[in-house]
């Protein structure tokens, strides 16, 4: 089979599609180094919002007009490019959600409360986020479960020799795991996990909210039974996410949000819940942000995963060979091969906060703070970190930038 | 980077943080807390003794990490209640720590800056029962593992 290279992309051209990279401070544009926790968007996903609300706007599912019938098929036909996106069987199996939060929040009430109980373990890991681990702390207390978690070694991966110890514990019922850490970067070996979740009779939940943007997802490869994610981190708009789950799940579990749209019948006496994906979503929906996700998967695919991959890997391998160069840096987390476009760092004697408030002197927008993984900063010794993370629009430029900015921070501290 | 900027890091805000005042535990201590910053985790504890008439704020002491604003203004609060009475200091509006920090504030350094004198007021509260700031309230009410 003849191997063809990734196509590489070209940032520098694909930011003319981003009106926020016109808008300029003494002379220059943000350097946007935070788009792990969200992404810019396009004016093509801000089209397909726009084109929805002025000539197809209604609601979806219930009108037999016009409007209705568009709305729907627009909806619809997002859920089906969600589905392709991450390669899932079913378009069935796909529920539009909030957030990737909502989206486990969901599966752990909705699945966890009437499949837990004392005797059973819930396993997490220490670089989880918190999206990702509060609602299985939540609901292990709330059943009796025990609350178990996988732990990390000092380049921030997971050490799978833990497991059979957690395995002795009780019945494990749930793995979760992010595929991909949004505070390292680190990529996780979920596809051994869910090899081993099954093992022990246990569902594997993947959160997926940080690789989705950056590296092809095909829940069938892994081997997951549920995997969540957000359109926000890739370029489309905040308030919409999607859960994948197993049909036969799905199917046996309660619904997790009551009211119209999730029902099939209504009466005094009894009630029916309607038919996937519709149970789990109760209430009118995120319409326009949906054709929005839509147009932003589209996006993301058209530029392609692996080039996009190929472009944060770059970045990554200049941006820590850079700061590897500065007095008093420390970076977390893995070697550039094996993580994604996040780097994370702290800078001795300066607190990521003061670092992050000198960089946007110089317009650098970076993440400071415990970017949602308190549990991970326990680990590592630290109260925050700095976070530089990359996107499809980012440049080299943008990390001289960063590294300049930093050489101030050091001035100003004199550290 | 503008003026406003600058004063950020005044020359004031640097020297507290790098050599706080009133920095380390008192043990024991008649009044303690400890209080995070959601938005990044940065940490303060708290600790009070009071004066014979268990009112006048005789000795106040902290601990903690965080970025100089949170840090510094923690130690410049230490100096400003020292000597002052706990019922006053329970109320004490922030406006009077800021004015005393004396450099611009986005909404979001503020709660750096307003972590401590926060801090102050759980443990008065929890020692003497004065009033919780809104933004303390209902601290007890958490998820604990491993507790019957």
């Amino acid at each position: 089979m003849a191997v063809t290279p990734a196509a590489k992309l070209d940032a520098q051209k694909l930011r003319a599609d981003f009106a926020v990279f016109d808008e300029l401070v003494n002379g220059k544009p943000v350097a946007y180094l935070d788009s792990a926790s969200s992404t810019q968007k396009p004016r093509q996903v801000l089209d397909a919002m726009r084109e929805f609300y002025e000539h197809s706007y209604a609601n979806v599912h219930r009108g037999v007009y016009t409007l209705a019938e568009r709305a729907t098929a627009g909806y619809e036909g997002a859920r089906e490019k969600v589905r392709g996106y991450i390669n899932a069987p079913s378009s069935r199996e796909v529920i539009f959600t909030r957030s990737a939060t909502e989206a486990l929040n969901l599966i752990a009430y909705a699945w966890g409360l009437d499949n837990l109980g004392p005797g059973d373990v819930v396993v997490i890991t220490e670089l989880e986020h918190h999206a990702n681990f509060v609602p299985w702390q939540f609901i292990a207390k709330k059943t009796g479960a025990e609350f178990a978690h996988i732990p990390i070694d000092d380049l921030g991966e997971l050490q799978l020799d833990a497991l059979d110890e957690i395995a002795a514990r009780g019945n494990v019922k749930v793995v979760a795991n992010n595929l991909v850490s949004n505070t390292l970067g680190t990529i996780n070996p979920v596809e051994k996990l869910a090899a081993w979740a099954h093992d022990q009779g246990a569902i594997m939940v993947v959160d997926a909210a940080q690789a989705a943007p950056h590296k092809k997802i095909d829940v069938q490869a892994l081997g997951c039974d549920f995997l969540a994610f957000s359109s926000h981190k890739l370029c489309g708009p905040s308030g919409a996410g999607a859960l994948w789950g197993k049909r036969e799940l799905l199917e046996k579990m309660q619904p997790f949000n009551f009211g119209g749209e999730m029902i099939r019948s209504v009466s005094l006496e009894r009630t029916s819940w309607n038919e996937l994906p519709y149970k789990f979503e109760a209430g009118t929906p995120a319409i326009a942000e949906a054709f929005g996700f839509g147009a932003a998967l589209d996006y993301v695919a058209e530029v392609g995963l692996d080039a996009i991959e190929a472009h944060e890997h770059e970045l990554v391998v200049q941006t820590m060979d850079a700061l590897a160069e500065i007095d008093g840096i420390r970076i977390f987390g893995p070697p550039a091969d094996r993580r994604t476009g996040i780097v994370s760092f702290e800078l001795e004697n300066v607190h990521p906060h003061d670092v992050a408030q000198i960089l946007n002197w110089e317009n650098v927008a970076v993440r400071a703070g415990h970017h949602c993984t308190q549990p991970l900063m326990t680990r590592l010794g630290v109260a925050a970190t700095t976070r530089a993370s990359f996107y499809l629009y980012s440049l080299p430029e943008d990390v001289d930038r960063l590294v300049a900015g930093l050489h101030k921070v050091k001035d100003t501290f004199g550290a | 980077m503008s003026e406003l900027d600058q004063q950020l890091y005044r020359e004031v805000i640097l020297d507290h943080y790098k050599n706080p005042r009133g920095h380390g535990a008192l043990d024991p201590a008649d009044a303690h807390a400890e209080g995070q910053n959601p938005l990044c985790g940065d940490e303060v504890s708290i600790f009070v003794r009071f004066g014979d008439d268990g009112d006048t704020i005789d000795d106040i002491s902290f601990e903690g990490r965080g970025c100089a604003i949170s840090q510094a203004a923690t130690s410049m609060l230490t100096e400003m209640v020292k000597g002052r009475k706990a019922s006053e200091v329970a109320v004490l509006p922030k406006d009077e720590l800021l004015d005393e920090i004396g450099i611009p504030l986005t909404p979001i350094r503020l709660k750096c800056a307003i972590l401590g004198l926060g801090v102050l007021k759980v443990a008065l509260h929890r020692a003497k029962g004065t009033p919780l700031p809104e933004e303390w309230r209902g601290l007890e009410n958490e998820l604990k593992l491993n507790e019957d």
